[in-house]
């Protein structure tokens, strides 16, 4: 399941779509929002998603993972909006019959995600704000 | 009325303005919406035209887009080429760099 949701992220129900009778390993990475960034005081961020794209671009990294690894069940959730430090940014779970494989493939969907999803986090200082990345 | 006194020669030239001036619509995200000012933009493009050359175009209409590290385009929800020619049906975005997860 791939979805973008403004409303907060809820691990329990997550955890309920992930279970398998195959299963005997399930992943879960959790990026949450952190209270500085290069030790400067971060106040809140602000996600905004090209949702069509975004959501087609996940999909294709869910399917080459599915490809790669003997994957039973997979989620990626992305939040938009304005979120507060501790709130849940992403959340991507794997299921596998075996641990080696539910690691190596939920590093390698966030690790893409970052890299090729068309979502954008500015981050929100208590005196000014960055779009993270866009400028050197 | 006005529109009456426009000679029949001109309004035989609107469809080829419109052919040779067909505007796109550049949907904007992220930084790209704070430099313009805009969630979205109507740029007009000769036929033929590619993502280049929006490229260009933009770049000359807004200078501080060169402040970007980098700035890719996507066409109807897909990354797309320098080289790919733009037609008027086509959704096109801006993609600053991406900062998810």
């Amino acid at each position: 399941m791939i979805a973008l949701t403004s409303d907060p992220i809820d691990l329990g129900s997550a955890y309920k779509y992930m279970q398998a009778d195959g299963a005997g390993a399930i992943d879960f990475f959790l990026g949450v929002v952190r209270d500085n960034t290069q030790e400067r005081p971060v106040d809140r961020l602000e996600y905004e998603a090209y949702d069509r794209m975004a959501i087609s671009e996940m999909q294709k990294i869910v399917d080459e993972a599915h490809r790669r690894w003997p994957i039973l069940k997979c989620l990626v959730v992305h939040r938009t909006g304005l979120l507060r430090i501790g709130e849940m940014a992403v959340l991507i779970g794997v299921s596998t019959p075996h641990r080696g494989d539910a690691f190596e493939a939920t590093r390698y969907i966030i690790d893409t995600i970052k890299q090729t999803v068309p979502i954008w986090k500015k981050e929100i200082f208590t005196n000014g704000e960055v779009w993270v990345n866009a400028t050197p | 009325m006005h529109e009456l006194n426009v000679p029949l020669f001109l309004l035989a030239l609107f469809p080829l303005l419109w052919i040779m001036n067909a505007p796109v619509n550049v949907l904007l995200f992220g930084i790209t919406r704070d430099i313009t000012g805009q969630t979205a933009i109507r740029h007009s493009l000769p036929p033929n035209a590619r993502v280049s050359d929006l490229l260009a175009q933009l770049h000359g209409q807004y200078p501080r887009l060169a402040e970007i590290r980098a700035l890719l385009v996507a066409v109807n929800g897909e990354y797309a080429d320098p080289d790919q020619e733009l037609k008027s049906t086509d959704e096109i975005a801006l993609i600053p760099p991406v900062s998810g997860g």
